[in-house]
């Protein structure tokens, strides 16, 4: 009775696959727009998206496992669950970046860029004042931080993979249980060992940015030495024995064959750490204490910074104060999304690149020719 | 400059040949080099041991009035009455319960979303997707916070409304009469969670990528669908990966800070009301709280101590996990 079925491969999509697809959205939609909006008033877009998911992929599989058994019922369902949480996720990536875009381009001018917040009042609206003074402060605190935090992180990270010392199995325990130390609680640290007792008698340990970058040195400490580590072991062990072999000794070939070769990891591995902190806003609150004023000199009295500022601002009842919030937002974001972009271009694969070099050059030949 | 071989001259008689001892003899530059290293490694140990000990020494007036027992059993936390009473029991539930609902949200994205990157997207959308995974876990705690607590807590409101209307029957969608619906856990525990997806996603992918291609094919052979491939193979093959990745986000989870300062009341308490307004978590809290007397930084740093322990045993328990299973081995976290 059926001659000649035409094979199909399990991932096509027909026609007849799509139109079910789109009928059980539709239905879904109906059913849902009947049972929540109608009957029950009103769960919200956000809940109302999520029960129309529910009831597309209940009719999905229905309908399917009626047309060609359960099995292809479960792929196709799942497929569709798959996707559409992998999509989800970035819908609030998307919702983030484009909220603090809107909500911060109108408050953001290039004033914004230039003054503090002297002698501006609650009433004055968002766009008087700056954030001058909490731009610097983050440059000097975070810039302070990889200053202490860099070079031991570097060492940590060659003393775990390089060398052959028996106290590297405690250590590489040591630099997890800190990567999973709250920044909360290093802030709390730096405040209550050196801030709270030493405060009225020693004036470097009182609130200001150095206090800061001390505690924020302590969260980027294992964000540089693990991925640091990572990184050094995927150079090959060939090179290292290469140079062994040539008669070097173990400290000129981490100095001049591991490093050089791991230098873009290490690279994107750092300025990864640095947007990480730049955007940490907890240890601050307890040690950079916060300032209206400018304030370049991160050793003496309290300092702003920019997650600061936009911390503070926000959490105030006035629609001003929380338009610079956003002002300052919209600036952390830049910085952070500038750093990532920097990241991404160090750490781009080199393997991609010589086909379109020698497509340049094919084509400079061309011009010759 | 060299390392020095030395080869242990051997009689040529003798014919059961005593294996050649290689020692090295290192030279000036090395010996500085291993000193420099070492003594950045035992840097690391002291001054974590520092924190813990620190964080012990400063703790001691909050468990000396309340005893340990009495402190980790307490859950309110009054400074203001004679004697004060502070407990950590509160804050503790707070903590767990916001985690809690960020992991039971973030697991089933983030796998999901490796699943897709992994299986079933083209090179060019995988390399975008990858991408994106990292934008998300760049962007800022505070940047999530600002965004949750203008912007998301008034969109969920309607969605926590309907259940506790129609759903009111099942204890945890209970709320107390004209409770407001803004800044609960459910809100926070949403928010949290779209900072731990990318960690869940990135780990959940190493695993997934190192699925042996002869058994993903060999499933296909056998007729499965691509979901049966995943399931029978996939899945149980990066078992290992998902639960350490899980945790390492619980973890991540616990230690959140921002969002929870700027979502929740912080006012110790516990009920198993998670969509109503209440509720602390011990690093809000500290956040909130740090500016007190003596006293009260003491409770903290107890506080923080707990915190501190807890999310220790959790990365430690994931980083266990991942590498003792049969995926994770090669992972790095």
């Amino acid at each position: 009775m059926t001659p000649t079925r035409s094979p199909r491969r399990p991932r096509e999509l027909t026609p007849l696959d799509l139109g079910i697809s789109v009928a059980c959205l539709v239905s879904a939609i109906a059913v849902c727009w009947l049972f929540f909006v109608q009957l029950t008033g009103g769960i919200g877009w956000f809940g109302f998206a999520l029960a129309v998911f529910g009831v597309y992929l209940g009719l999905l599989y229905v309908v399917t496992s009626d047309r060609s058994g359960s099995h292809v019922a479960a792929d196709r369902v799942m497929t569709a669950v798959v996707t559409l949480f992998a999509f989800a996720v970035f819908v609030p990536l998307v919702l983030v970046i484009g909220y603090v875009v809107a909500k911060g381009l109108p408050a953001l001018s290039f004033h914004f860029f230039l003054q503090d917040q002297g002698g501006i009042t609650p009433s004055q609206p968002g766009s008087a004042g700056g954030g001058a003074h909490a731009i610097v402060g983050t440059l000097e605190q975070v810039g302070l931080a990889l200053l202490l935090s860099l070079p031991l992180g570097l060492a940590v990270a060659i003393f775990l993979n390089e060398s052959r010392s028996k106290w590297r199995r405690p250590v590489r325990i040591f630099v997890d249980a800190m990567s999973g130390l709250p920044s909360i609680v290093a802030g709390l640290f730096i405040y209550a060992v050196l801030i709270l007792p030493y405060a009225q008698k020693v004036h470097l340990l009182s609130f200001n940015g150095f206090m800061a970058s001390l505690a924020l040195s302590l969260t980027m400490l294992p964000t540089i030495a693990r991925p640091v580590e990572v990184v050094l072991r995927l150079v090959p062990a060939g090179l290292r024995e290469g140079s062994l072999a040539l008669g070097s000794s173990r400290a000129k070939t981490v100095w001049s064959v591991v490093l050089p070769t791991a230098r873009t990891g290490i690279a994107t591995a750092v300025v990864l750490a640095i947007a990480r902190v730049v955007g940490e806003t907890a240890p601050l609150i307890l040690t950079a204490f916060g300032f209206d004023l400018m304030n370049a000199n991160p050793f003496s009295g309290p300092q702003e910074s920019l997650p600061l500022f936009v911390f503070q601002n926000i959490r105030k009842p006035s629609v001003a104060t929380i338009s610079r919030g956003y002002a300052g937002a919209l600036a952390l974001l830049i910085v952070v999304l500038f750093l990532f972009v920097i990241a991404r271009v160090i750490g781009r694969d080199r393997s991609v690149r010589p086909p379109r070099r020698r497509r340049r050059v094919v084509a400079s030949e061309g011009v010759v020719a | 400059m060299t390392d020095v071989v030395v080869l242990e001259e051997q009689p040529a008689a003798r014919p059961p040949r005593t294996p050649r001892v290689v020692t090295d003899v290192p030279t000036q530059a090395d010996r500085v080099f291993d000193r420099v290293t070492l003594s950045a490694g035992i840097f690391v140990l002291v001054l974590l041991g520092c924190v813990g000990m620190f964080l012990l020494l400063r703790s001691r007036p909050a468990f000396d009035e309340s005893g340990i027992f009495g402190f980790l059993s307490r859950s309110e936390w009054r400074t203001d009455v004679q004697p004060q009473r502070i407990g950590v029991l509160g804050l503790l539930f707070g903590t767990v319960v916001v985690a809690t609902i960020a992991i039971l949200i973030a697991v089933p994205l983030g796998v999901f979303t490796a699943l897709f990157i992994q299986e079933y997207a083209s090179p060019r959308v995988r390399r975008i997707l990858s991408g994106l995974v990292d934008l998300l876990a760049a962007v800022p705690g505070l940047i999530f916070g600002l965004w949750g607590f203008l912007y998301v807590s008034p969109q969920l409101v309607p969605l926590s409304r309907w259940l506790t209307r129609n759903l009111g029957w099942i204890p945890i969608f209970k709320t107390d009469q004209n409770a407001a619906l803004v800044n609960s856990m459910f809100i926070a525990g949403v928010v949290v969670s779209l900072m731990i997806v990318p960690i869940i996603a990135a780990v959940s992918r190493e695993v997934f990528a190192q699925t042996p291609p002869g058994e993903k094919e060999a499933a296909l052979a056998l007729g499965s669908t691509r979901w049966g491939m995943i399931r029978t193979v996939v899945l149980p093959y990066g078992k290992g990966g998902i639960i350490g990745g899980s945790m390492l986000g619980f973890g991540r989870a616990l230690g959140e800070t921002i969002v929870v300062v700027l979502l929740l009341p912080q006012v110790p308490q516990i009920t198993g009301h998670v969509l109503q307004n209440c509720c602390a978590t011990i690093s809000g809290f500290i956040a909130v709280r740090a500016g007190g007397d003596r006293f009260t930084v003491s409770g903290l740093m107890a506080a923080g101590l707990v915190l501190f322990l807890i999310t220790l045993a959790v990365n430690m328990i994931a980083s266990t996990i991942v590498s003792r299973s049969r995926s994770g081995s090669g992972v790095e976290l």
